[in-house]
Order: structure tokens, then sequence, then C-alpha cells
């Protein structure tokens, strides 16, 4: 096989000419050709992100994270109320003049426990946590207290209930003035 | 001429099986290079190959239990609707109602008994150094193989829709709360912030990608179900058809230690 380049040479000024304008040329391709890769590569990942994006719902069926719940009056001491655990995943409990809103998910692993009104506490059937009535976990595995939830008193005199801000004791939270209600 | 030449020689057998039968050595090697299924084998292979002291088949245990949960999977999809009202009945009918209902106790059976046996094949290639030089890129396809099948086993674990399911998923699925930088209790998440707007939350962060809620509900059940029933299943099928090739391609089942 001729080695490369064994062509004959063209004429010296002809090839100098001619290479300025293949180099011409070749900036021109080069400069398409970088181009439309650049737009595939940035359409390509484009598509790829919102992709990702797609599998993440934008309208989500779940209760509102902001509920009334009644009149403070309402209210008795000592009393854990588990209307809204259903709907909402919150127990509401007053101890002497001090209501407020306990989140129902298990500290441990996130089941939900039940209240046992003769035993005066909250058990996690799961792996058997147990939290006093005021939230606070005292057997089992659960590594800190129940979380609150935000409430206060709306224009109407009702309680709010606001899911979306929670208060954790053991990062000093419940003695923020919107963790529980005083009366 | 007898029943059994009479069909070898008709034009029918001729058209699929083009070599006469396998009873001597050449026609051995060629039936076996030009049937679909029996070429997916190696025609010679070394006695250590079939050697039960050796592999104890596990890898070949792990494919058929893979075979038994297609095809019994594919049948339970005929009776079972992945949504709230119709889940945990369907699954109920299949116990009380539908004849040979026991396949989907197959499908159960089966499936605990593939977590099991696809460990032990990991155990058995550990033991036996076949994880060395040229066969560690299939040690790495084995342990993508081992999460895709961990990760079989746990959404088709929700689908059932009982309590044990539910709590189980909530509870297995917390743990993706804590994933660095993509749970929203995860380390670092809390610095993912633009313009003092959060990037991760509860509703942004990986356990929201995976139960497409806040919560194990319906979106969680459908998500669970497709990828399960068709995600899953086809991503372990062309690892699987990668990792017998790389048996083959890495020189057969690994020589004597
Ligand atoms: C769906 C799961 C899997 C299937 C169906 C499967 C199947 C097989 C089969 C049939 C073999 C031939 C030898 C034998 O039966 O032992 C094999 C070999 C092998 N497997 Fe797997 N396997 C799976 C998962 C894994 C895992 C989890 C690992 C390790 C992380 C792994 C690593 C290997 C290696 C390195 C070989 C070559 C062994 C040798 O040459 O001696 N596989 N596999
Ligand atoms: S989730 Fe409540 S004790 Fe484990």
């Amino acid at each position: 096989m001729p080695p490369l380049g064994s062509k004959p040479a063209p004429a010296k000024p002809a090839a100098k000419a001619g290479s300025d304008r293949r180099g011409f040329f070749y900036t021109i391709f080069a400069t398409w050709f970088g181009a439309a890769w650049a737009a595939f590569t940035v359409s390509l990942a484009a598509m790829t992100l919102g992709t990702v994006r797609f599998l993440f719902p934008n309208v989500l069926a779940e209760p509102p994270s902001t509920f009334k719940a009644g009149t403070p009056e309402q209210y008795e001491p000592g009393v854990v109320v588990e209307r809204y655990k259903q709907e909402y995943g919150v127990w509401i409990v007053r101890i002497d003049n001090q209501i407020f809103a306990l989140s129902t998910v298990c500290t441990h692993l996130g089941c939900t426990p039940n209240w046992l009104e003769n035993e005066q506490k909250f058990k996690c059937p799961c792996h058997g946590s147990g939290f006093y009535k005021d939230g606070v976990n005292f057997e089992g595995p659960a590594p800190r207290p129940l979380e609150r939830y935000k409430i206060s008193i709306g224009d109407d005199g009702q309680i709010v209930v606001d899911k979306s801000r929670k208060f954790q004791k053991e990062l000093g939270q419940w003695n923020d003035p919107d963790a529980s209600i005083t009366l | 001429m007898s029943v059994g030449d009479f069909i070898r020689n008709s034009q029918v057998w001729k058209s699929i099986f083009r070599h006469p039968a396998p009873r001597d050595r050449r026609n051995r090697v060629v039936v076996m290079l030009t049937n679909f299924f029996l070429h997916l084998h190696p025609v010679s292979i070394r006695k250590q190959g079939i050697a039960l002291s050796y592999t104890w088949c596990m890898g070949g245990i792990t494919f058929f239990l893979f075979l038994v949960e297609t095809v019994t999977g594919v049948l339970l999809m005929f009776y079972y609707r992945p949504t709230l009202e119709h889940a945990y009945n369907d699954i109920v009918t299949l116990g009380q109602v539908t004849t040979l209902g026991v396949l989907r106790e197959l499908h159960r059976w089966g499936a605990h008994a593939m977590v099991i046996t696809i460990w032990l094949h990991m155990y058995r290639v550990f033991l036996t150094g076949s994880y060395k030089p040229p066969r560690e890129f299939n040690w790495v396809v084995g342990v993508i193989l081992l999460v895709l099948t961990l990760l079989l086993s746990f959404t088709g674990y929700l689908l059932p829709w009982d309590q044990l399911a539910i709590w189980a998923i909530t509870v297995g699925s917390n743990m993706a709360r804590a994933t660095p930088l993509l749970g929203h209790e995860g380390p670092g998440a809390k610095f993912l912030v633009i313009g003092g707007v959060e990037l991760i939350h509860s509703g942004s962060d990986a356990r929201f990608a995976l139960l497409g809620q806040r919560f194990v509900g319906e979106m969680t059940l459908l998500r669970f179900y497709v990828l399960h029933c068709i995600a899953l299943p086809l991503a372990v099928a062309l690892l699987i058809a990668i990792h017998f090739w790389r048996v083959r391609k890495d020189g057969g089942i690994s020589g004597p230690l």
C-alpha cells in the first residue's frame, strides 16, 4: 500500500488557495455540525429531565393541610379527640388549659398508633412504641416524641390546625406560641 | 412406515427442525446451534459446570423461579385490579372463588424462594471465587439483578392491599425520607434552597417520587403495580440475558479452585 499522501501534490499556489476555500467550508460545516449536535444533546437532556419531572404529580387527592376544628370550649381537659384522625391524621388533645394538635405518625417508622383510653397512652401496633397523652415517647423503639402541628384560633373563633408547620419537642419547638392554644 | 417416521418425514416437521435427530455427535452439535432455545446453552461445557456440588444450580433455580413468577404473574393479572376498591377483594377472590386460585400462592411462595435462592447463588459465586477477573463485570450485573429482585419483592408486597402490605410499605418507604440530599429528612437536603424556597420537601423528595403522593395510597398502589408488572420484570429479563451471555463470554462457568 502506498504511503499516505503519495498522491501527486497539486501545484503549490493552487493548493494554497484551495485549502483556504476548504478551510472556509470546513468552518461552516463544523459550526453547523457542532450546533446540530449541541441542539440534539440539549433537547435530549431537557427531555430526560422533563421525563423525571413527569413522575412527580402536580395535583394530589390529599385532604387540605389546613382545617377547622370547632371552638376551644368544645374540648374537655384530659380528653383525646379522635374525630380528625381518619381524614387529617391529627389528634386534638387538651391537657389542663392547653390545646394542641398531635400528628398520628409514629416517630419510629411511620405507622399510626392507637389511643388506648384505659391505659391513657398512644400505642403503636407496628413495633410497640408508647407515647404519653402529651405525645412524649416512653416505651418501644420510637426515638422522639410525636410531632405537633400549628394550631391557632381563626377570626370566627374556631380552632385552625395547619399541618404544613410542625413542632418537635426535642428541638425545643413545643414552647412556640403556635404549637398550642392556651385558654 | 411407522407413525414416527411419517411425522419426521412430513414437510411440517422438516420445516421446523432442519436436521436429523441428535443421535450422533455431529447432529447433536448442529441441533444445538440451529434451535433458538437450545442455542442459548453452549454446545459443550466443562464437566465442572454441571457439577451440582460446584454451582448448586442456584443461578439456574433462580432463573427457573423467575420464569415461574412471570407465568403465574401474567395469569394473576387477569383477575387483579390495582385500585383501592378492588385490590384486596380481588386477592381474596383468587383464594376463595377462582379455580386453581392456588396459582396466587405459587406466585407468593415462588417470590420468597427466589429471594432465598438468589442469595445462595451469590454466596456460591463468592465461595468459589468466581467474581474474580475476568468475571468482575458479571458480578456487578449480578448485584444489579439482586437489587431488582428485592425491588420486585418490595413492590409486589403492597399489591394485596391488606394491613400488612400497607404498613410494611409505609415503614419501608420511610427510609427514603433519609436519603442524602434527595430525602426531605436526609442529610444535606435542607441546604438545597434557592431564593429561600426549599427544593426538597415532603412533596418533592425521593419518597414522594416512589409513592406518587405523601402517604401510601391509590397512586402508590398504581405505581407499584406498574413497576412490579412491567418496568422491573423487563429490566430483570434484559439483565439476565446479559448475565448468561457474559457467563459464556467470560469462558464458561469458572474452573476448580
Ligand atoms: C435474577 C438473578 C440471577 C440469575 C437468574 C442468575 C443466573 C445465573 C446462572 C444460571 C449462572 C450459571 C451458573 C450457576 O447456575 O451458578 C450464573 C453465574 C454467575 N452469576 Fe448469576 N444469577 C443471578 C444473580 C446473580 C447475583 C446476585 C450475582 C452476584 C452478585 C451473580 C453472579 C454470577 C457470576 C459471577 C456468575 C459466573 C459464575 C461462574 O462462572 O462460576 N448472579 N448466574
Ligand atoms: S412504626 Fe411505630 S413502633 Fe415502629
